[in-house]
C-alpha cells in the first residue's frame, strides 16, 4: 500500500464522521491559530518598533528632564522643564562629537485649513531637529534663520497632516493654515517616515513660545521640553553621552552626590531592548499555545485509540485479505496526519483571520509571514506523527484471527 | 498421484495456552490438497475446523508439524510474505460475510488488490469482472446493508476470487443463510470448481458435504476420516 492510498483510505474514514473528525481536530485548530496570531501580532509590533528606531535616525541621543527637588521633596521626573536653549547651544559648541542638536517644545492642537481640520502634534523646534533625524523635505524648505529667531509665522507639515488637509493634487506650499487662531504659512512638507511619525506639524521654537505658550507663566522664556542631538559616529555614543552629562551637571550646578535633573537616553538602544522584550513575550505566548497543540495531540491519540477499537474487525478483514502490519500502521498514521494537517490548515486560516480582525479593531500592525505558517504546520505534522504512532502501532499488532472474532 | 500438492499438512498440531490451560484444537493432522479439488471439512462444533482453516490460510501457524503451500513451509516465510500470499494466493469466504460496511460492493471486492499494489483503475475494472462472475454486477454500488445475506455472500465470493487465488477457503459459507439461498451459494462454488478453482469448505451440513467429491472429518481435533466419493459410494452401498 502506498502513502497516497493511505491518505485516500484516511479521507474516506474521516468523511464518514465529519463532526467527530472536526471536534478531534479542534485542539490543533486552536493551537495553530494561536501560534499564527501571536506571531502575526508579535512581528507586527517588531516592525512598528523598527520603524520607530529608523525614524529617530542613527546615533541620536535624547535628553529629557529628570528628578527635581523642591524644598527637599523629590518631584516626579519631567514635572519641570529643566533644559534650556542655552544647554542646546553649549552641547553643540563644546562637545566635538555632536554634529547637530535641537530643543523642542511640543503639544497637541487643531490645525485648520479652509473647511478641513485635523488634530495633531505641534512641535516647536529649530532646523537642527531635521538634521538630527535625517529628515528630508518632500517639497518646500526648512525654516530660515530669521524665522527661527523672529518667531516667523511659518509651519512645516508632516506628510499625514498635509494629506488630511489638502486634496491630492493641491500644493500646500504657500498656503495658509491656522493653529490656535494664529495664521501660519506652509513653507515645507516632509518626506514620509512612518505612520507614527508623519502626524506632526513643526513651527519655529520661538514661534511656539511667543504665539502659543506666551501666556503660560510657568515656562521659562529659555526652556525646552527635550533636546535631541546627533553623534558623528556609532562608536562615539558612550563618550558623547558622558560628556553631555558632565557638561549639563556643571551648567545646572548639580553638586556631587545629588541626582541629575536630566536624563540622557539612547532611544534606539532602548527600543532594541524593547524589541527583545517583545520577542520574549511572543515566545512565551507561543509556548502557551503549544500546550494547546499538546492537548490537541492527546485528543487525537484518544480518538484514534477508540477508532482502532471500534474498527478491530475491519483491521482483521484487511489483514486476512493481505494487508501487512505496516499497511495497517500506515492507514491509521495517515488518519492522524490528515486530522492534524486539516486542523493545521483550518488553524492557519483562523489565525490569519483573527490577527487581521485584532489589527483592525486595535489599530495594531500585524504581519503574517510564511515562516510562522510553516512552523505551525510543521508542529501539526509532528503532533500527528507523535500522537498517531501509538494507536497505529497498536492496530498493526492486532492478531488477525482475534480481530476477526470481535463484533 | 503425480501432481504436486497445492497444500500439504504434515503432522500438524495447534495448541492454545490460556492461563496455564493447554487446549489442543488440532492434533497430528496430515493430508494434501491437489489443484482443482473441492474438499468439505466436517465435524462438530469445537472440533478444530476453523483452527485448521486459519493455518491453511496463513493466518495462523502450527504449534507442531508443518503446513506447505506449493512446497514452501509457511512457517519459514516472513510475516509480510505470508500477508502478500494471503492477498495473491488465498481467497477467504466467511460465515458472516465480513464486508466493510462503509464501502460499496465494488470497493469491497477490489480491497485485496489494494494490497497487491494495483492501480485504482485496474482494481475497479477487475472488481467489475469478478462481480459479473457471481451475478452481482448490477449491485456494484450498493452498500452491504442494502444487500440480502445471499447477495452479501456473493459479493464476498467475488472478493475472494478477484486476485485469481490458488485456493478459496470458505468457513461455513452457508451457515447464516436459509436453505434455498445456501443451495444457490453452493451451486456457485460447484460451478467455480468445475472451472478449475480449488476450494476448501467447512460445513456441518451433510447435504452440502455430499456435493463435494472429498470430505475430511474431524473430531476433537483429530482427523477421523478422509474420503473421496469414489471410495464413499461403494462403502455406502455396502452399508445399505
Ligand atoms: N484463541 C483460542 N484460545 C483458546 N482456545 C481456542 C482458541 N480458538 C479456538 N480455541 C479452542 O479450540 C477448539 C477448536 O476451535 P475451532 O477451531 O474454532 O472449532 P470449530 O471451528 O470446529 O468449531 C475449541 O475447543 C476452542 O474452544
Ligand atoms: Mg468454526
Amino acid at each position: 500500500m502506498t502513502m497516497l492510498q493511505g491518505f485516500q483510505i484516511a479521507l474516506h474514514a474521516l468523511r464518514l464522521n465529519p463532526l467527530r473528525s472536526f471536534l478531534t481536530m479542534l485542539g490543533i485548530v486552536i493551537g495553530v491559530a494561536s501560534i499564527v496570531t501571536v506571531f502575526a501580532i508579535g512581528s507586527g509590533a517588531q516592525l512598528r518598533l523598527q520603524e520607530q528606531i529608523r525614524s529617530i535616525g542613527a546615533n541620536v541621543l535624547m535628553i529629557t528632564p529628570g528628578a527635581v527637588y523642591q524644598g527637599g521633596v523629590r518631584l516626579k521626573d519631567g514635572s519641570k522643564l529643566t533644559m534650556t536653549e542655552g544647554d542646546v547651544q553649549a552641547i553643540l559648541e563644546q562637545i566635538p562629537e555632536i554634529q547637530a542638536a535641537a530643543g523642542s517644545l511640543a503639544g497637541t492642537a487643531q490645525v485648520i485649513h479652509e473647511g478641513k481640520n485635523w488634530n495633531t502634534t505641534i512641535n516647536g523646534t529649530t532646523s537642527g531637529h531635521f538634521m538630527v533625524r535625517d529628515w528630508q523635505l518632500a517639497s518646500g524648505r526648512y525654516f530660515s534663520g530669521a524665522e527661527e529667531t523672529g518667531a516667523g509665522k511659518v509651519v512645516i507639515l508632516g506628510s499625514t497632516v498635509a494629506r488630511e488637509l489638502f486634496a491630492p493634487g493641491d500644493d500646500p506650499i504657500g498656503a495658509q493654515i491656522r493653529i490656535m487662531k494664529v495664521p501660519l504659512e506652509i513653507v515645507g512638507v516632509l518626506d514620509r517616515k512612518g505612520p507614527a511619525q508623519d502626524d506632526v506639524a513643526f513651527v519655529p521654537l520661538s514661534t511656539a513660545k511667543l504665539r502659543f505658550l506666551g501666556s503660560a507663566s510657568n515656562i521659562n522664556r529659555d526652556s525646552v521640553a527635550y533636546i535631541i542631538a546627533k553623534v558623528a559616529a556609532d562608536g562615539q555614543m558612550a563618550g558623547a553621552r558622558a560628556e553631555i552629562e558632565s557638561l549639563l551637571r556643571q551648567r545646572h550646578r548639580i553638586p556631587a552626590g545629588q541626582e541629575d535633573d536630566f536624563k540622557v537616553q539612547d532611544p534606539a538602544a532602548a527600543m532594541e531592548a524593547q524589541q527583545g522584550a517583545i520577542r520574549t513575550v511572543a515566545l512565551l505566548l507561543v509556548a502557551i499555545a503549544s500546550v494547546s497543540l499538546l492537548v490537541g495531540g492527546i485528543s487525537i491519540m484518544n480518538v484514534m485509540i477508540v477508532s482502532v477499537t471500534e474498527r478491530t474487525r475491519e483491521i482483521g478483514i484487511r489483514r486476512a485479505l493481505g494487508g501487512r502490519m505496516r499497511d495497517i500502521r500506515l492507514q491509521f498514521l495517515c488518519e492522524a496526519l490528515v486530522l492534524c494537517l486539516l486542523g493545521g490548515a483550518i488553524g492557519v486560516a483562523g489565525g490569519i483571520t483573527l490577527s487581521m480582525t485584532v489589527a483592525r479593531m486595535a489599530g495594531w500592525i500585524t504581519s503574517i509571514d510564511g515562516e510562522a505558517i510553516g512552523l505551525a504546520l510543521a508542529f501539526s505534522i509532528a503532533t500527528g506523527l507523535i500522537f498517531g504512532f501509538y494507536p497505529a502501532h497498536k492496530a498493526s499488532k492486532l492478531s488477525p484471527i482475534e480481530a476477526l472474532k470481535t463484533e | 498421484m503425480t501432481t504436486l500438492p497445492l497444500i500439504s499438512l504434515r503432522s500438524v498440531s495447534r495448541t492454545y495456552r490460556t492461563d496455564g490451560v493447554a487446549v489442543t484444537a488440532v492434533r497430528n493432522v496430515s493430508f494434501d490438497i491437489a489443484p482443482g479439488e473441492i474438499v468439505a471439512v466436517m465435524g462438530p462444533s469445537g472440533s478444530g475446523k476453523s483452527t485448521l482453516m486459519n493455518m491453511i490460510g496463513l493466518l495462523d501457524l502450527p504449534s507442531e508439524g508443518a503446513v506447505h503451500l506449493e512446497g514452501a513451509n509457511v512457517a519459514e516465510l516472513s510475516e509480510d510474505r505470508r500477508s502478500s500470499l494471503r492477498a495473491r494466493s488465498i481467497g477467504f469466504v466467511f460465515q458472516s460475510y465480513n464486508l466493510l460496511a462503509r464501502h460499496s460492493a465494488i470497493e469491497n471486492v477490489a480491497l485485496p488488490l489494494v494490497y497487491c499494489g494495483i492501480s485504482r483503475r485496474e482494481r475497479l475494472a477487475r472488481a467489475e469482472q469478478s462481480l459479473q462472475a457471481v451475478g452481482m454486477l448490477h449491485r456494484a454500488h450498493h452498500f452491504p446493508r442494502q444487500l440480502s445475506g445471499g447477495e452479501q455472500q456473493r459479493v464476498a465470493i467475488a472478493r475472494a476470487l478477484i486476485a485469481s487465488p490458488l485456493i478459496v477457503l470458505a468457513d461455513e459459507p452457508t451457515g447464516a443463510l436459509d436453505s434455498r439461498t445456501g443451495a444457490e451459494i453452493l451451486a456457485l462454488f460447484a460451478a467455480l470448481n468445475r472451472a478449475g478453482q480449488t476450494i476448501v469448505m467447512i460445513t456441518h451440513d451433510p447435504g452440502i458435504a455430499t456435493q463435494c467429491r472429498r470430505t475430511i472429518r474431524l473430531h476433537d481435533g483429530e482427523l477421523v476420516s478422509d474420503e473421496t466419493i469414489a471410495e464413499l459410494l461403494p462403502r455406502r452401498s455396502v452399508a445399505s
